[in-house]
């Protein structure tokens, strides 16, 4: 048989800059966009630190005021859906992941795949340049709202909101080099037998997000495009006649609600851009640790689809409040209840691969246990805010900040907790260390529902976000506050707690328990490489050639409780029922 | 073998091992590559059609906003009679005529192949030059006649859009430039024309979308009417 896959040794590194910095290797570059984007996850982590020490107990601090209190909320926002979660999801795992899962030695563009993760690193410069310049970063909140965004009064209106809409439209162009080339591997460099239907769920929550990825994020380009005509060049496609601070500008007639649809348009498909692939990563996780084959396989693809075609007709849902016509709120109220009935089986057909499963209790499975509760926690909430009449009360109130926790931040952030102590023997051939592991589960898990349970309560208590301070609100009552203070103890023993993973990580990289080859026995194909971790090239001299899907766990008749989707069934089943 | 097929597969059965056997085993390196192109610049044309399609949906919504004066319409307006933007389609379009022409023709004669493309390629890359001169000379006419990006907003869609536009065509010369070099370095013909392939789709996509925004940006504020209200606006 012919050689079918794009051979590497084209671009065979040779030295520590070619090999570790100008790296066209999809694995070095996973873990350069891994590195960054957790460096400036970080950074959105102590943000949000300073934010609760204001809510919890204001007064004492005298270094954050109204306007820095803004810019925390907005980089946090911001830095967390856009430059953690993307990246680390698509940018990270996605560029492990998607070659060894296929059977690739590499992405069909190595060279677009790097220059994909310099155009990242670009993006994360501009938007950390902002909190250096003159005004500090924007504070105008994660959704840029115009007019507010670029008027005076609001923080980094000068200079800040230009970085930030540069750095997005930076990093857009880094995501669409990034995306073209994940869509592109899937669908041409699969190995010979890897079917769609063979390919693990992880790799089609990748293939499904980024897809929705390319066809949303323009929309932000476009919005950040047009809003930065209006800054800089005076136009008025967002920027209604307005009088400002005193003074009359000259903007005349534009729309601010247009800006929201757009920015909406790709907002929502970005809570599936992060979740999609959570849900395929979890799903793995959850079949190769209960030693079972993931429940109703077709149906939790399906559900993937049809959970990335609904994400692009419910984006007004997040505009309810906005003076919408009746029947819009109407049509995306229902579109919204909708999409939770392929959410909700693929959360039942996660619990169905646990039923009778021969569940080990590892790290992984107990974040991604973990995940089904967080998840279905915050799309319960869902269901409350995507109802109109619910939602025009809540609006605006911490309900809102706690359903997005959930089920945006604590959930993805569970999987990708769990993809990293599932995947860490893989890309570094160590362990990460279990006891340390399990206490910085539970210090984690036990801490966010500490954070966001209680705040659905404000909530309901009429408590605004984003506000710096209540000061007196006659409807909230003085009790609002010492919930608020214990949120934020809560808050700062979770992010103390994210100090146990950073030393996991550093401490197992070089004292970790040596992993032998595939120590979870796995079946999908990353885990089957000559050598663990995989080499440059990945597969040696010949690419593997696939025989199964990547479920074949606790199959009768095997010879072992796994069998990889690489084996024949001459490899894999016992002598008398046929095999060797 | 068929996508439908795979897509309705039960991968969970044995006897779907069939799909191994049907795998096409002839399929080499190069031919991986070309169609990966292939399907790079088609997800790539989709994102470039989502950022025109947006625009064009807001240009449409804002048409209907009171201070929106259209570019075309009574004699007075830059776009009633708009001769320099058709000269500029003109080159456009000989660009697309050109460059499909450069991908296409046969020649016995190797020499005179080589002249056919290298003339073919120099004038696509000529036309597409004055097609992006002829734009910013009408950028030019109209800021001088009043018409400046900040006044109203159908002239600042009009900068937007061309100005979109025209850096798509000029990102399209990055993969021509690289036509050109492997033409001249001789690579291999399989190879070069499947390139030449892919930038011919590029330039009449670029052509065919021009047209379209050159439809909606010279429309009379009558048919914006009419759009708006089949979109709902």
């Amino acid at each position: 048989m012919k050689e079918i896959q794009p051979i590497a040794d084209d671009h065979q590194p040779s030295g520590f800059f070619a090999k570790y910095v100008w790296s066209l290797d999809h694995k070095v570059i996973a873990i350069q966009y891994s590195v960054t984007a957790i460096f400036v996850g970080l950074i959105a982590l102590v943000l949000s630190a300073l934010m609760r020490l204001q809510l919890g107990f204001p007064d004492h601090f005298s270094f954050i005021d109204p306007s820095s209190y803004l810019q925390y909320v907005t980089m946090h926002g911001i830095i967390m859906v856009i430059y953690l979660l993307t990246a680390l999801l698509l940018g990270g795992f996605g560029n492990y992941l998607i070659p060894l899962m296929i059977g690739a030695r590499d992405m069909v563009f190595p060279y677009l795949n790097m220059l994909s993760f310099w155009t990242y690193l670009v993006s994360v410069i501009v938007l950390i340049a902002s909190f250096f310049v003159t005004g500090g970063p924007t504070g105008a909140g994660w959704t840029l709202y115009p007019p507010q965004a670029i008027l005076q009064g609001t923080p980094g209106a000068d200079n800040g909101i230009l970085l930030m809409l540069l750095s997005l439209a930076i990093f857009i162009i880094a995501f669409t080099m990034g995306g073209l080339n994940y869509v592109t591997t899937i669908l041409q460099a699969r190995t010979r037998g890897m079917t769609l239907m063979r390919m693990p769920l992880t790799l089609w929550g990748i293939f499904i997000a980024t897809i929705l990825g390319l066809l949303a994020f323009p929309a932000l380009l476009v919005s950040a495009i047009m809003m930065l005509f209006d800054k800089l060049l005076g136009t008025s496609f967002f920027m209604p006649a307005i009088l400002s601070l005193g003074e009359n500008l000259d903007y005349t007639g534009g729309s601010p609600i247009l800006f929201q649809h757009l920015f909406w348009f790709f907002g929502h498909p970005e809570v599936y851009i992060v979740a999609l692939p959570a849900f395929g990563m979890v799903s793995d996780v959850i079949a190769t640790h209960a030693r079972k084959n993931i429940f109703g396989y077709r149906m939790m693809v399906w559900a993937i689809v049809a959970i990335g075609g609904l994400s692009f007709v419910v984006w007004a849902h997040h505009m309810y409040v906005s003076g919408m016509n009746p029947y819009f709120g109407f049509f995306f109220a229902t579109t919204t209840l909708i999409i939770a009935v392929p959410t909700a089986l693929k959360v039942y057909n996660w619990l169905l691969t646990l039923w009778r499963g021969n569940i080990h209790f590892t790290v992984p499975m107990f974040f991604a246990i973990g995940f089904i509760f967080t998840f279905t926690h915050g799309g319960l909430t869902g269901l409350f805010l995507g109802n109109v009449v619910v939602d025009l009360p809540l609006s605006d109130t911490f309900f809102v900040v706690a359903h997005f926790h959930m089920v945006m931040g604590v959930s993805p952030i569970m999987v990708l907790f769990a993809a990293i102590y599932h995947w860490f023997p893989l890309v570094t051939g160590r362990m990460l260390h279990t006891g340390l592991g399990k206490l910085h589960f539970w210090v984690t898990f036990l801490g966010t529902y500490a954070i966001y349970l209680p705040m659905h309560y404000l909530g309901f208590l009429g408590v605004p976000r984003r506000y710096f301070a209540l000061g007196d609100t006659a409807f909230i009552p003085d009790s609002t506050q010492t919930l608020n203070a214990g949120i934020t103890v809560a808050a700062l023993i979770v992010g103390v707690g994210q100090l146990i993973f950073i030393f996991n990580l550093i401490w197992s990289l070089r004292r970790g328990k040596v992993a032998v080859a595939n120590p979870w026995q796995a079946t999908s194909l990353e885990w089957q490489t000559p050598q663990c971790p995989p080499v440059h090239g990945n597969w040696g001299d010949n690419v593997p050639v696939v025989y199964r899907w990547a479920y074949d766990y606790s199959v009768p008749g095997h010879k072992t409780d796994f069998t990889p989707q690489n084996k024949t069934d001459a490899e894999s089943l016992l002598p008398d029922k046929g095999g060797l | 073998m068929n996508i439908n097929r795979q897509l309705l597969s039960k991968p969970w059965l044995s006897d779907d091992a069939d799909i191994t056997d049907s795998y096409n085993q002839t399929q080499c390196l190069r031919v991986v590559q070309t169609q990966s192109t292939k399907t790079a610049l088609v997800f790539f044309l989709m994102v470039v059609t989502v950022v025109f399609f947006l625009i064009s949906i807001t240009f449409l919504s804002r048409s209907q906003y009171p201070d929106f004066t259209a570019l075309a319409g009574p004699p007075w307006l830059p776009f009633s009679n708009p001769i320099t933007l058709w000269v500029n389609s003109a080159f456009l379009l000989l660009a697309s005529i050109v460059i499909r022409f450069a991908a296409t023709s046969k020649a016995s004669n190797e020499s005179v192949a080589n002249t056919r493309m290298v003339l073919a390629l120099c004038l696509t890359g000529l036309f597409s030059c004055l097609f992006l001169i002829g734009q910013l000379l009408v950028w030019q006419q109209l800021t001088a006649s009043g018409f400046a990006v900040n006044g109203n907003p159908a002239n600042s869609y009009f900068y937007l859009f061309t100005g979109i536009h025209g850096l798509h065509l000029a990102g399209g010369f990055i993969a021509l430039i690289r036509v050109v070099i492997s033409f001249v370095k001789h690579a291999d013909n399989e190879r070069l024309s499947a390139n030449l392939g892919l930038c011919v789709w590029y330039w009449h996509y670029l052509f065919i979308v021009w047209m379209l925004l050159f439809a909606l940006l010279t429309a009379t504020p009558a048919t914006y009417k009419t759009i708006a209200l089949l979109c709902g606006f």
